[in-house]
Order: structure tokens, then sequence, then C-alpha cells
């Protein structure tokens, strides 16, 4: 049994399938972000003046860049395994013998490169407004990919528990979103209260954002370690308790 | 050497609901095998199990002698499933479901290519390729999940009620296809509604009711267990009263319409002299009821009215 050649048909169907769609997944992230740099990098960043030494502007651009990643990775694999549980096309999968791992790697990747590619996408936009260097290319990638694998997995973990539609859409709207804008996308959480600034250092999405404008401009709020190994090590729980959902069948099997 | 071997199977679901009390089933490699019940009777949760889609509660399944616990990816590898509804990706085209398949069997791209071809034009799809699957009509689809079924080349076909809902035309093409297959080796369990078609198909049965095996042999043999055929007469003259001829059961279904069960023993030819001799004129005669049906009504019947008591 030649696995590559399994995870290769899952994640060719994946990226496949966003691709088809893409007025969809790739235009949206675009145009929303295009906005948040013409209304509040541009219009408004300029009476704002420098945070943490960087202009308004190049403040928010790793910030909107990775909530595009974060978003989008989430959305792609919850989506997508939700719609192949509901169309019973899970079936192929469950009947061939492709083992659970394969089917997470396959569906995770998908998440990871369409979270990436539209991450790219904002990254190009942001030009237009702003000309970063990027600061250390090591850290901006890694972690990328890891935020990217952390909210596919957590896509992945949504799909297999939700039973509508309206279920997928619950965590996003309420938890992710919620949880992204607080994560300093727009602001440094030196610019709040203290008691703000102690309730904001437990959300996770924050040091995220924090270790990637490390890599782009030099500037964080935290230790940029610290967020490494947070988010390297919601992955390993998240990759098993996936593969935990998948080896009993739940949502998926009788 | 066993294509199938089912040991003590039970499935109790969640709800506590029993689908199956612990049954045995052999299947033989190169057979033709027919799996029958009524709705609710166990054959979709045995078909669940052995192609990996219900987790079995206790017992034991073997795919050609790989045991679907312990040498899963093998005992996985030799089955293709043709499920009852259609699940395939709606938005996919008919090549890419086959071309998808076979990846997640490891099929490499060259093979999997010819593969798709060949069991797309097996089940008269080739010209529907391209065609985006939700535009197909229901035959076809049903054509595609076989096709799909068949793309790994598997060595067992599970088909679970593939002809329901297709008009006559296309479940008579169907048989032919299966036919086909399992002349060209690939052992076949079919389960269906339609006991003609099992009949027609099948050399062996089983029949399950109320989650456990209740009969289980070559159709020849159970088919000559039915020691009376039951047949309808359309008659030349309408008749005053119903003949009543020894030996034979003779209702009146209109002036000129008799339904008579014909035990093995007697035989048409002293029925049509008996009638001829009472100035009866037989035109035409056909048979009531298919034999299997017959006697699967029997057996559930029988199993019914044990259970009663």
């Amino acid at each position: 049994m030649n696995h590559a050649i399994a995870l290769r048909t899952i994640v060719k169907k994946e990226v496949q399938r966003f691709i088809r769609i893409w007025p969809q997944t790739l235009l949206p992230p675009a145009i929303t972000t295009a906005l948040y740099f013409l209304i509040f990098g541009k219009l408004i960043g300029d009476r704002i003046g420098t945070v943490g030494g960087a202009s308004y502007m190049d403040y928010i651009v790793p910030g909107v860049i990775l909530m595009s990643v974060i978003s989008h990775s989430y959305a792609n694999v919850v989506s997508s395994f939700y719609s192949t549980k509901f169309q019973r096309n899970i079936e192929e999968l469950l009947v061939s013998p492709v083992p659970n791992w394969v089917i997470l790697s396959g569906y995770v990747s998908g998440g990871i490169i369409r979270g990436l590619l539209v991450g790219l996408v904002v990254a190009l936009i942001s030009r237009v407004f702003a000309d970063i260097a990027i600061n250390n290319i090591a850290v901006t990638l890694s972690i990328a990919v890891l935020t990217a694998t952390v909210f596919s997995l957590a896509g992945f973990i949504n799909a297999v528990f939700a039973d509508s539609f309206d279920d997928i859409s619950i965590i996003p709207n309420f938890i992710l979103t919620p949880l992204s804008y607080l994560g300093g996308v727009f602001y440094s959480v030196d610019m709040l209260p203290d008691v703000w600034q102690t309730v904001s250092l437990g959300n996770p999405i924050l040091y995220m954002i924090n270790a990637f404008r490390y890599g782009l401009i030099g500037v964080t709020d935290v230790d940029v370690t610290i967020a490494f190994v947070m988010t390297g090590g919601f992955s390993i729980v998240l990759i098993l308790f996936s593969l935990f959902l998948l080896h009993k069948g739940v949502g998926i099997k009788n | 050497m066993k294509a199938l071997s089912i040991r003590n199977l039970k499935k109790i679901y969640n709800n506590g609901f029993v689908a199956l009390k612990g049954i045995d089933l052999d299947v033989e490699a190169g057979d033709f095998f027919a799996l029958l019940g009524p709705n609710g009777a166990g054959k979709s949760t045995t078909i669940g199990i052995i192609s990996s889609l219900v987790n079995a509660t206790s017992g034991s399944v073997s795919i050609f002698g790989h045991d679907l616990r312990h040498d899963r990816a093998r005992a996985k590898s030799c089955i293709g499933l043709v499920p009852q509804e259609v699940n395939f990706n709606q938005f996919e085209t008919v090549k890419n479901i086959l071309l998808n398949q076979a990846g997640y069997y490891g099929t490499p791209r060259k093979i999997a290519l010819q593969r798709t071809e060949q069991c797309l034009k097996q089940m008269d799809l080739w010209d529907k390729r391209d065609m985006v699957s939700r535009r197909l009509s229901g035959g076809m689809k049903r054509r595609v999940m076989i096709a799909r079924a068949l793309v790994h080349a598997p060595k067992l076909l599970i088909l679970d009620e593939p002809t329901a809902g297709v008009d006559i035309e296309i479940r008579r093409s169907m048989w032919k296809m299966m036919q086909e297959v399992n002349r060209q080796g690939t052992t076949i369990i079919l389960t269906t509604h339609y006991l003609e078609e099992a009949e027609s198909l099948c050399r062996n049965i089983a029949i399950i009711n109320h989650g456990l095996i209740v009969e289980n042999s070559d159709m020849a043999s159970l088919l000559a267990r039915l020691n009376i055929d039951y047949f309808v007469l359309d008659l030349a003259e309408p008749i005053d009263a119903v003949p009543v001829i020894e030996g034979y059961q003779i209702e009146r279904v209109s002036d000129k319409v008799l339904n008579v069960g014909v035990p093995k023993e007697y035989g048409l030819n002293t029925l049509f002299k008996l009638l001829t001799e009472r100035n009866i004129k037989v035109i035409s005669l056909k048979n009531r009821t298919n034999r299997l049906e017959q006697l699967f009504m029997d057996l559930i019947d029988q199993e019914s009215d044990e259970s009663l008591q």
C-alpha cells in the first residue's frame, strides 16, 4: 500500500476544491484586507503615529496577514471535511485502506496550503501600502506554518463534531474572530490597562501574531520562544486528539 | 479459499438496539452470493462492518484470509463497495471520482488512468467521463458507483441494493454487467429486495432476520424445498363455480381467472387433464409469485411466529 499516493490524492483534491471556487476562497480576503490597510492603516494610521517604533501601517500588516491565515486555514478544513461527511463521500476514504494519519494529513495540508496562499495574497496587497523588509524569514515562515497547522486541526475537529452547517460557523464567528481581533492585530497590549494586559496574555492568538510580527518587522509584545512552544504544543495535542477521534469513528461511523 | 469468513459477529448500537446477535457466514471465492432479509434485519449492518463503515461490538471478519481487525489494510484492499445511496462528490467529474478512488488505494497514476478507462467503458460511461456527476441520470449514478468500486480491481465486490429505483431496462443491463464482473473472477455479495434478481444471479444465499442467519444454502437446494408452485390461469370462457380438484388449491380471482396452487407431486399435466374433463379451457398461465419470494416469505413468517412464541 503506497500511502504517498493516497496522501497526494487527498491534498490534490483539497487544493483543486478551493482553487475551483476561488471567487469564494481567494478573492474576498484580498478585498477585505485592502480595505483594512486603506482605512485603518492609511486614513486612521497616519494620525496614530508609531507603535513600538514602527509606523502604524507597518505594525498592522503582520497581524492582518496572520489573521487571514488563521481564518482561511480553519474555514478550508471545517467546510471541506463537513461537506465530505454531509455528502457521505467520507465513506470512500473509510472503505479504502487509507490510514487515519493520512486522512488527517491530507485535509490539514489542504488547510495549510489555503491559509498560506491567502496569507501570500494579503502580503502582496500590503506591498501597495507598506514597504516591509523581512526581519527573520525563518521565524516568519515557521510560525505561519505552525499557526495554519493549529487552525486546520481545529477546523477538522469542529467538522468531526458538527451535525449541521450552523455548527461549522459558530466557532469562527463567536470564538475565532473575537480572539483574533483581541490578539493584538491592530494594537500593542502595552496600550491596554494592566488588568486587560494580563487577560490578553491568556489568548494564544496574541502569541502567534506577535511572533509573526517579530519575524516581519522585529517588534513583539511577548517572548517569541514561548509563542513557538505554545503553538507547537497546541499542534501536538490537536493532532493526537484528531487521530483519537478518527480511530473511534466519532461523527463518521456508527 | 474463502472470500469472506464471519464468526460470531455482534453489533449493539449506542441506543441499545441489537442489530446482529452473533452471526457466522462464509462466502467462497468466485461466488455470486445473495444476502437477503427484510428491512431492519441486519443486512446493512453486516455490510457496514465488512466495509469498515460500522464498528463491530464483537466477533471477527476475515476477507481472503486477512483479518479485518489485525490485517486491516490488506483486508480492505480486497473490497469494493457499491452502497445503497449515492455517496460520491456530486461536484466532481466522473473521471476524477474514479481517479481519486484509485489514489486512495495507492494505485499509481498511469495504472489508475488505464483502470478508469477500462471500468468506465465496462459500465458504458466512457463518453460521460468529463461530465460533472450531479448532471447524470439515476441509472448512470448507480453505474458510476459500480465503476468506482471496481477501479482498484477488488477481489470481493459488495453490492448493496445496486438496482434499487432503476427501471427494468437499466436493471437488466446492470445484471449483465455484474455477471460479467463475476465471470472475470470477482466474488460478489449482493443484497437486494428484488428476489427475482437474487434468483437469477446468485448461486448461494443467506437470509438474515432479526440479527440472525435463518437460512444459508445454495440457491438450487433452497428452491427445491418449495414443494408447491402458484400459477394464474386465464380461462377461455367464464365459469360459474370454482372447480374442486383434490390435491390442488384453487381460488377464483374473476370469472375468467383462477389462482391455482400446484403441488410438485401432482404437476400441471394432471391439472390440465382434469380441467379439460370439466370443460374448462385454459388459454394462458403464468407464475403467480417468484419462487424465491415464496420461500423468503415462508422463512420470515416462520421466524416471526417462533419469536412471538
